[in-house]
């Protein structure tokens, strides 16, 4: 067994060894002042604060402030540090994590938080009755497949030692797994609370986090305020925060310039967005930060013409991506591969396919088609989808292939994504947002096979069983000592993936959002690529 | 009267038997899976296949849709798949905010409507005419987003006369109510204007005249009752017409009512909240048509009901 330190730098060695550099202890903001209270403005009704079933752009962020897990990320990074675990321990075999948890950290409820909590937690969001929407995250642990086919209500693999220890065993090494510890669905609930609630405990949430719930007018507002007790010193800076859902972007935004709100959290409307970059008092407050998004055309590698790969190379290369990231006012940048840039595992230096629209001619004349092609190409049917699907059908049109578009409303993409019936999709609006910073999250579900079966999200349906073999040997090598080979080998995986051509990758989205004069803190923590789209516990107002 | 009203009410009872029929077939042929929204993107086809059992829907059309008019008839409107909340509890919270904007509609729509029309018809042919009908041509055509956003801009931003958008006061209430409204105000002056130019028309205005009673007195006593009675029973249909508008002003304006709840559910495929929504409007449809055919011969002895 291999001891370790709870020092968040000695730890991302061990779980993220691509951070490692760049990881130390979060030195807090020394111009951060306690107290005072903000606004925050979203689109849409937050749906619940249930840590095992909320999943939303508004409510992940408030999740994390309300709960924690035992992993947790350095705010505004994507390096993993402890959370409610003090230190732990990894088997030889990587099979086995002993958590020893922080002692004195108490729900809200006030009572003691225990070893049992967070054997319950992970039973109760694989349990399937949960219906969690985060319950395949937990697949690696032992136990897993018992709970979903209900032969049991406990994961075996969990076990509270001592109150203080928890031991998780997994069925496979897995690299992820302390990422997976520090997703929302692995927070950890107090089961008394949970069973009281029942299953209104999405509009009741207990847990450990630096804020909890003071008031739910549905529909209308939330209000968080501080937690007195919270675990982690000093944080957080904020007595409240308000949550005004129900508004649309384009009035928060009047209302941010009014000075009535301090943070529009859907960020700025694309209508708006040159006016605001035009003023320059309003343009110093925007912040700006990449995200681990790309936005990709998935072409149908189980019919024709996409069966062919030289069709697929010949898409890749009639897209002129520059074009189009113009369309979202340069609110991104062009994607040659699946990862984006800031995800570990990127391959620097691939240059991938090369706008060539006289290229992609040839091949589709090398694959007999020179007279042409006709097929469709599906998007979700809001802003700026659709435009940027005409620029993709006209760059298409150029090299003879021509798509009709299908706008449709989101599940309805999805849905025929999922069924294989859609030969083209525009993934903007969809997918995909990483879950946890880690290149296996870009891999299974939207290109391994296992996402490539009716209802998956792999709407390619592209399934390499040898790449398949290759992702699971990356995510066994769980020894930190490994991990540069392992993300050598992801590398390896998704270039081979640009080879086949499976999908025309076009933009990695950059997050632009805005803030009030008077607010403070780093401006990671605005774009926090975790704590999507801001993280709560460490910003602050300044008057 | 009696053996009318309780002829109404089984027909209503029909009616909105299918319009649940309707909906709920609607929602299981659309071409997306509500419990993939559920599920969520790193559900394994088991996970999938769990939960539509537990929910019921691998289950026939007929199965499901029997079970949610037993329910219905508990008075069970279900719970929401995204929610887990109960759909009563949602539609309840969420129906003061609509019912006042609606009111506040009704006022606007009649004070604006009905003033416009009488001005209008007492100034027949002149430029006040003219402007005024223009303007209630408008008022009927322009879309209640654009008409939305064009006030908050003006009365929000730049007079900052009032709140840009939320909910809480009275000034809170007064552009997403104008907003509402106008459409009805536009149908609303033509009608009254072409009513009034009507009555006054009449003999009976011309004998009031002939007595030497005040203008004022002629037009506000004879004239104005006579003229507004085909616009009282509009009043009822407009909660119809209300019903698609406030999906568009809830959301311009951030008003915490149904319509929001009913475009939030539909984006997700929340079939619970959806079909709660849908039967809401229904009744609220149907009470105000039944409202206003009952309201009639109370204002007009001449009406009668059979």
């Amino acid at each position: 067994m291999k001891k370790l330190l709870a020092s968040s730098a000695l730890l991302a060695a061990l779980a993220a060894p691509a951070f490692a550099q760049a990881t130390d202890t979060y030195t807090p903001d020394p111009n951060a002042k306690p107290g005072g209270a903000i606004t925050i403005t979203y689109k849409d009704d937050v749906a619940t604060l249930d840590p095992a079933i909320g999943y939303d752009w508004q409510n992940w962020s408030m999740i994390k402030s309300l709960f924690d897990g035992l992993m947790d990320y350095v705010p505004g990074t994507t390096d993993l540090r402890p959370g409610l675990a003090e230190s732990y321990e990894i088997s030889e075999d990587g099979l086995t994590y002993t958590f020893k948890l922080r002692p004195g950290v108490k729900f809200h409820n006030g009572r003691e938080m225990t070893a049992e909590d967070v054997a319950y937690s992970l039973s109760r969001v694989t349990n399937p009755a949960t219906q969690s929407p985060g319950a395949g995250f937990f697949g690696m642990i032992e136990g897993f497949d018992a709970m979903m086919d209900g032969s049991a209500t406990e994961l075996s693999g969990v076990t509270a030692v001592d109150p203080q220890t928890v031991q998780i065993k997994l069925s496979r090494p897995d690299a992820t797994f302390l990422h997976v510890m520090a997703l929302n669905f692995a927070s950890v609930v107090p089961r008394e609370a949970v069973e009281e609630a029942g299953e209104d405990f999405g509009r009741q949430p207990v847990g450990t986090g630096a804020y909890r719930l003071a008031e739910w007018t549905l529909g209308q507002r939330l209000v968080f305020e501080k937690n007195p007790d919270y675990w982690r010193e000093g944080v957080p800076y904020l007595d409240q925060i308000t949550f005004e859902v129900g508004q649309e972007p384009v009035v928060a935004l009047l209302r941010l310039q009014n000075g009535e709100i301090d943070v529009p959290g859907d960020g700025i409307p694309p209508a708006k967005f040159q006016e605001v970059m035009n003023d320059p008092a309003q343009a110093e407050r925007v912040v700006q930060g990449g995200q681990l998004h790309t936005g990709y055309i998935t072409m149908n590698v189980t019919q024709p013409p996409f069966d062919n790969v030289q069709v697929r190379q010949a898409v890749n290369m009639a897209i002129n991506k520059d074009r189009i990231t113009q369309i979202i006012n340069g609110r991104a940048v062009p994607a040659n591969q699946p990862l984006p840039p800031t995800m570990p595992g990127y391959t620097e230096g691939y240059e991938g396919y090369a706008y060539d629209p006289e290229g992609a001619k040839e091949l589709l004349a090398q694959a007999g088609l020179a007279d042409g092609i006709e097929t469709e190409l599906y998007v979700m049917n809001t802003d700026p989808n659709p435009r940027i699907a005409q620029a993709i059908q006209q760059d298409l049109a150029a090299v003879g292939i021509t798509a009709s578009i299908q706008s449709l409303a989101q599940a309805n993409v999805i849905e025929a994504g999922g069924a294989g019936t859609a030969p083209m999709i525009w993934s903007g609006g969809m997918a995909w947002i990483a879950d946890f910073p880690d290149p296996a999250n870009f891999y299974y579900p939207i290109l391994g096979c296992a996402g490539a079966v009716e209802g998956g999200w792999n709407w390619s349906k592209y399934c390499n069983e040898e790449l398949d073999a290759k992702a699971t040997e990356a995510d066994s090598m769980s020894d930190p000592a490994m991990a540069d080979q392992r993300l050598a080998l992801w590398s390896d995986i998704y270039t081979k993936v640009m080879e086949d051509a499976v999908w025309a990758p076009v933009f990695n989205e950059e997050r632009y959002t805005m803030r009030s004069a008077r607010m403070g803190g780093a401006d990671n923590l605005y774009v926090d690529p975790v704590s999507i789209p801001v993280n709560y516990d460490y910003v602050y107002v300044t008057e | 009267m009696a053996a009318y009203l309780a002829r109404r009410l089984v027909e209503s009872v029909l009616i909105l038997l299918g319009v649940t029929l309707v909906t709920f077939f609607l929602l299981y042929v659309l071409p997306a899976d509500p419990v993939r929204q559920i599920a969520g993107r790193s559900a394994t086809a088991e996970t999938v296949e769990n939960i539509r059992q537990q929910l019921g829907l691998d289950q026939p059309f007929w199965v499901q849709y029997g079970r949610y008019l037993w329910n219905l008839l508990h008075l069970e409107l279900g719970r929401s798949y995204l929610q887990r909340s109960n759909v009563s509890e949602l539609i309840w919270a969420r129906l003061p905010p609509t019912l006042l904007l609606m009111a506040g509609a009704i006022v606007c729509e009649l004070v604006l409507g009905l003033t416009m029309g009488i001005v209008a018809a007492l100034r027949r042919g002149t430029v006040a005419d003219n402007g005024l009908m223009i303007a209630s041509f408008v008022g009927v055509s322009a879309p209640q987003f654009v008409v939305g956003l064009l006030m908050l801009y003006l009365f929000g931003v730049k007079l900052q006369w009032l709140p840009i958008s939320g909910y809480g006061s009275f000034a809170h209430l007064v552009l997403p109510s104008l907003t509402l409204g106008i459409l009805g105000a536009g149908w609303y002056s033509r009608m009254m204007r072409s009513s009034m130019v009507e009555v006054m028309r009449q003999d009976f205005i011309r004998t009031a005249r002939a007595k030497g009673l005040a203008r004022r007195r002629v037009i506000l006593r004879h004239a104005l009752p006579n003229a507004i009675l085909p616009i009282i029973a509009m009043i009822g249909i407009d909660i119809g017409i209300f019903m698609g508008g406030i999906v568009v002003v809830e959301s311009v304006f951030g008003w915490p009512g149904i319509g929001q709840l009913a475009w939030q559910a539909i984006q997700r495929v929340d079939i619970p909240i959806i079909m709660g929504v849908t039967l809401v409007s229904a009744v609220a449809i149907v009470l105000g048509n039944l409202l206003a055919d009952l309201v009639t011969p109370l204002i007009d002895p001449r009406i009668r009901l059979r």
